[in-house]
């Protein structure tokens, strides 16, 4: 008879532990390595757009010029190739599943500037130019670059008072070095 | 004599997880004809490769399936590897083979557990899908994903599996074995389950061969063909692989073939755990397949071998992409098995083919 086949089966199932867990009070630990959803350390992100230009679903968009990271969390398959394209590592999985959500929404990320020498000159160089420019039209960035060699030299040493004096004295030495 | 009717069987239909259509012709309860009739969810996948590049498209290949994930982005990478002629480490061929392995055991419990729905033994069902899912946890535990692993890459794999987790892979594995087997004896030698499919759906050793059938469908009819016999990858360091043969050639037959096919399976885990060498898991792949080249490959996916064809232009997009499926092979053979048989025989005969629409629509 074909209900005392799964007797012994059946009948040991009374005394162990249930196999399934009362979701949601109760939740199954998860794996370290689990393909949750991509996250990002905008801190490393040097915004070269690989992850971008490597992304199957185009999910992906990197606007340098906002300096922005945003990633579609309804088209992405979390493949992880971007992970593995990165060549900064600022990308990884995290275990833990993007919440669920009644709306189309992007996740975008600020990236913040990096403290790289030739990026910090550039930025403080631009500065005054875009104050400046600020009430008139917006300035393209061509012209926001000092053209004479003494404002360049200004406005490099105002650069770098504002670093810290490691990376101060490490862009004075380049410098030294190059002339 | 009656008249005859066209009796219409799915698209949507309790006994198929996956879409097929086929108009019978009957008489009297008896189909004289079946006609299949597929499309319902063609996605046209292989057209995506060439907007998409050789390393992007093995996340769309693994999509093709949900149950054989695994073995469409090994197939796929094991033809884009012959196309550009790179050989992979030998640690990542192994790796392969178990997840692969692992993902057949995963789809004949599946299998089973639909089966014993469809004959009503919601228990076994239930039973069925608790083994299931602790090889899901296995793959989600070593891949980071429970149905799409994205693990696979051109040139090896992306994660490793360390000694302990290959230990915990045994452990686990042999405790399905044991539940398993009573699991099998318990609906193997049910009397209705056996008068409800021996005998039922023939088809001899001669039709299979000219139907080009294969897999555990072929093998049912004594076909001697299972692509792990060539001896690909990390299958040709088995000390001994036989395939799983039956000369019954009916419904039956069927279910014993895949019955025995999971044992076999956990036998091959446990043997490539134990060689597996130490090493690199990945090579790096630079440059695009050559103008014109071409490579094919098979694989033994669940349900039967699967060809892939891949044709390179000389850029990182493929000219061509084509996948044969086990499905669309064995689709001509269960036109064949239902031919003659009773109308309440159709949706046995239709389950124990196992058929996969998704693999066999792309």
């Amino acid at each position: 008879m074909g209900v005392f086949k799964l007797g012994k089966m059946t009948f040991g199932s009374l005394f162990k532990k249930p196999e399934t867990v009362l979701y949601p009070i109760e939740q199954k630990p998860k794996p370290v390595g689990l393909k949750g959803h991509i996250a990002i350390e905008a801190e490393s992100c040097i915004l070269c757009g690989m992850c971008d230009r490597s992304c199957a679903t185009n999910c992906i968009t990197v606007d340098k010029q906002a300096r922005t990271w945003a990633i579609d969390r309804f088209q992405c398959i979390q493949c992880g190739y971007c992970v593995t394209c990165c060549p900064k590592k600022c990308l990884h999985m995290d275990p833990d599943y993007a919440p669920a959500s009644t709306q189309h929404t992007v996740d975008v990320v600020e990236v913040p500037a990096q403290d790289k020498p030739a990026k910090a000159e550039k930025a403080d160089d631009n500065k005054p130019a875009a104050t400046a420019a600020a009430a008139a039209e917006k300035p393209s960035e061509t012209e926001q670059v000092p053209t004479n060699a003494k404002d360049r030299d200004e406005a490099l040493l105002a650069a770098i008072a504002l670093m810290e004096p490691e990376k101060a004295q490490r862009v004075r030495d380049a410098l030294e070095a190059r002339s | 004599m009656g008249k005859k009717a066209i009796i219409p069987f799915g698209p949507q239909h309790p006994v198929l997880p996956e879409p097929i259509h086929l108009d019978l012709v009957v008489e009297d309860e008896v189909v004289l004809e079946a006609t299949p009739q597929i499309g319902f969810i063609h996605r046209g996948l292989e057209r995506l490769v060439q907007t998409k590049d050789y390393n992007q498209f093995i996340y769309v290949a693994e999509r093709i399936c949900g149950i054989c994930a695994f073995g469409h982005s090994m197939g796929y990478a094991e033809t884009i590897e012959r196309l550009m002629d790179i050989e992979i480490p030998k640690r990542a061929e192994y790796l392969r083979v178990i997840w692969h392995e692992l993902s057949r055991i995963h789809s004949h419990i599946l299998w089973l557990g639909l089966a014993a729905d469809a004959f009503g033994h919601e228990a076994l069902f239930m039973h069925c899908w608790r083994l299931r899912e602790r090889v899901l946890d296995l793959f989600e535990k070593t891949t980071g994903g429970r149905v799409i692993f994205s693990v696979v890459k051109v040139g090896g794999v992306q994660r490793d599996i360390d000694a302990s987790m290959l230990d915990e892979f045994i452990t686990v594995l042999d405790g399905i074995k044991d539940e398993y087997a009573q699991i099998c004896k318990a609906f193997l030698n049910e009397p209705s389950v056996y008068n409800r499919t021996a005998g039922v759906g023939v088809i001899p050793y001669e039709d299979a061969l000219n139907l080009s059938m294969v897999g555990p469908f072929a093998r049912a009819s004594a076909v001697n063909y299972d692509v792990r016999m060539l001896g690909n990858g990390a299958y040709s360091d088995l000390a001994d692989f036989a395939p799983i043969l039956s000369d019954n050639c009916d419904c039956y037959a069927r279910m014993e073939v895949r019955a025995a096919e999971v044992p076999q399976s956990i036998e091959i885990i446990r043997e490539l755990a134990s060689k597996i060498p130490a090493g690199d898991i990945a090579i790096p792949v630079k440059g695009a397949p050559a103008i014109d080249s071409e490579a094919c490959n098979v694989v033994e996916q669940p349900r039967g071998e699967c060809y892939y064809f891949a044709k390179g232009n000389g850029t990182k997009y493929l000219d061509r992409m084509r996948m044969r499926t086990p499905t669309s092979q064995n689709l001509a053979g269960m036109a064949v098995a239902l031919k003659g048989c009773d109308v309440a025989d159709v949706n046995m005969i239709v389950l124990t083919i196992d058929p996969c629409i998704s693999c066999t629509e792309r």
